[in-house]
């Protein structure tokens, strides 16, 4: 029996649990689809909009987008932010003191986020393919494209994630990440094409994953014509595929170095501490 | 074959370079200093196989510290340190899987259901199984070792503080640990929690040749529950040895309280009779409201936590006969 197996096998389980966890409550169901729920009817209000140069619903069009920055939510800030609240009520200091604790607890962690981002997504899919006319989801095609541009938009976003949760104390310090990835929301065209914005600002989209992921989204989902409205009047998915790579690789290169450092720091005074930092905010 | 101390391939016999006469805690000049405070000077603490220890101190006086240093959570600033015979600042996960850890401030998992989480939780330990020591420990053997069996299906952050704590105890024995650490157990409790919760400990303590070191700040639950008492303050070790043993130090002394031209006055003296005789023939009638005690343990520690506390010591004293003075 080889420890680190059995650890990531028990990871798998903590996997498990916590993903039935989520998804028998309702507080949890309610984070993990605020976002796709309220960007869908806004944008159904306005599906009589047409994309700039075409007759195609401006709704139909940032149903991907929507649901990207869906997985962005669910993925980066969800690890994040459940990365500190572990560390506030001492359940990482819990693997911390377990044998090859910390192999279990980020497999499971990590698992459990991806699966439950991917619950998130399927779910808000089925809504917006009956509300928004338009989408391209008969072929085979779209349905690998979606599977690799969701797989590889994991690897690139979880470790971003983990990194912003280690990093900061406690969970106001990843709502201080929140505002940013607002206005980058607003920048990467997931409701509006960036072909009409200002060409410095469509740089600024391009070096982040969130454009590439709504991209790639895109690409699996709407008509090939569409491709005219984006960047260079294609779905570019070999720089999709580049960019995303690019930060996976990246992330879990440094992903593991933070997350030692963190958990180096973890005691049982360190949890006492906060929780009394906490319990002082809290009065 | 290649013999590590701990690092024993999963499945093998205990390695025989571990000698059962192996002490579960050995401490030599243990420092620690945060920034320009010393927390321990020259901390030497022993722990043997199988026996319980209770480090006993007022708040502050550095248990926790020493406690983080001997879990591997904490580095020291000196001195030397073994723990089941390894340093814990190299301490790999075959020495983790030999320790059990219950804090007092656990709260986690607490979506999780009782079973959930201590099955979780063994899974870890089963590589490190030894034919002497089958790791994870059962789990319905643990939940009624812990009286939690009622409760298997309870979710975690429902549970009573006591109830809590013996879960805490539970996921602490999880693995069949060499060495259990129990940080202040009982804070919070109420009196019949607490006994129930020194009736698991008493329970524990005969089990397997299980080391156990508990910090308390209470005298009476070191008494109840360790077979040696060591008392820490100031960041110094101020006695150490069984109950009796301490109590006899420090009982051959008494206190006299007494009024002389109505000024009170408390004196801890050896030969009561003389000291009084004394006070008589200088003072004569000026004597008043004259009441003589023996000096036992518990006043001794009383006044050692009280003079911490009120900040009016904050050096260790030598000994703990130099209390009572």
């Amino acid at each position: 029996m080889n420890p680190n197996a059995v650890a990531a096998r028990a990871g798998l389980q903590r996997a498990r649990i916590e993903l039935r966890q989520s998804l028998g409550s309702a507080q949890d169901l309610w984070s993990l689809l605020f976002f796709p729920i309220i960007g869908l009817i806004v944008m159904f209000m306005l599906r009589g909009n047409t994309v700039p140069g075409t007759g195609f619903s401006l709704g139909s069009q940032s149903v991907p987008g929507i649901l990207g920055m869906t997985v962005v939510f669910n993925t980066m800030l969800a690890l994040a932010l459940s990365l500190t609240m572990d560390r506030e009520d001492g359940t990482l200091l819990r693997a911390k003191a377990t044998p090859n604790g910390m192999v279990g607890y980020l497999t499971g962690k990590v698992l459990g986020r991806a699966a439950a981002a991917v619950a998130g997504l399927l779910i808000a899919l089925v809504p917006a393919a009956f509300l928004f006319e338009g989408l391209a989801l008969g072929g085979v095609s779209s349905w690998l494209t979606l599977v690799w541009v969701v797989a590889l938009g994991l690897v690139a976003l979880l470790p971003i994630g983990a990194i912003v949760g280690s990093l900061s104390d406690n969970a106001q310090g990843v709502g201080f990440v929140s505002l940013p990835l607002m206005m980058l929301m607003g920048v990467s065209g997931v409701f509006y094409p960036i072909g009409t914005f200002p060409e410095w600002l469509q740089w600024i989209a391009q070096v982040f994953p969130v454009y590439w992921l709504g991209l790639g989204l895109r690409s699996a989902m709407l008509p090939e014509a569409l491709a005219a409205a984006e960047v260079g009047g294609s779905w570019r998915q070999l720089e999709t595929a580049g960019v995303l790579g690019l930060w996976a690789v990246a992330g879990c290169a440094l992903a593991p170095v933070v997350l030692r450092r963190m958990a180096r720091r973890e005691s049982g005074s360190a949890v006492a501490a906060r929780r009394q930092r906490m319990m002082r905010r809290g009065m | 074959m290649n013999v590590h101390r701990t690092g024993s391939p999963p499945g093998e016999p205990d390695p025989p370079a571990v000698p059962d006469t192996e002490l579960a805690v050995e401490t030599r000049g243990l420092r620690m200093r945060y920034g320009s405070t010393d927390v321990l000077h020259g901390v030497d603490l022993r722990v043997h196989p199988g026996e319980v220890v209770a480090l006993l101190g007022p708040n502050g006086a550095g248990k926790t510290t020493t406690v983080e240093i001997l879990e591997g959570f904490r580095r020291r600033s000196a001195g030397e340190v073994r723990v089941l015979g390894v340093d814990p600042d190299d301490g790999d996960e075959a020495w983790r899987a030999r320790l059990g850890i219950v804090l007092q401030s656990w709260r986690d998992h607490g979506r999780w259901r009782v079973r959930e989480l201590i099955d979780h939780l063994g899974r870890f330990y089963a590589p490190y199984a030894t034919p002497r020591r089958p790791r994870p420990h059962g789990t319905d053997e643990l939940l009624a070792l812990v009286g939690l069996t009622d409760h298997a299906g309870a979710v975690i952050g429902t549970l009573s503080g006591g109830q809590r704590r013996r879960l805490d105890v539970a996921v602490g024995l999880v693995g069949r640990p060499d060495l259990l650490f129990l940080d202040e157990p009982t804070v919070g409790f109420d009196p019949e929690a607490r006994r129930d919760f020194h009736e698991l400990v008493q329970r524990l303590s005969g089990l397997e040749g299980t080391s156990i070191l508990l910090t308390t700040h209470d005298l009476d639950e070191a008494e109840r529950l360790a077979d040696r008492i060591v008392i820490l303050a100031g960041g110094r070790i101020v006695a150490d040895g069984g109950a009796a043993e301490l109590s006899r130090q420090v009982s051959g002394r008494s206190e006299i309280r007494y009024t002389r031209d109505g000024e009170p006055h408390v004196e801890s003296v050896e030969d009561a009779t003389g000291r009084v005789r004394e006070l008589f023939a200088e003072h004569g009638a000026a004597i008043g409201d004259l009441e003589v005690h023996k000096v036992r343990l518990e006043d001794v520690y009383m006044t050692l936590v009280r003079e911490f506390e009120s900040g009016r010591r904050t050096e260790a004293p030598s000994e703990l006969t130099e209390v009572a003075r």
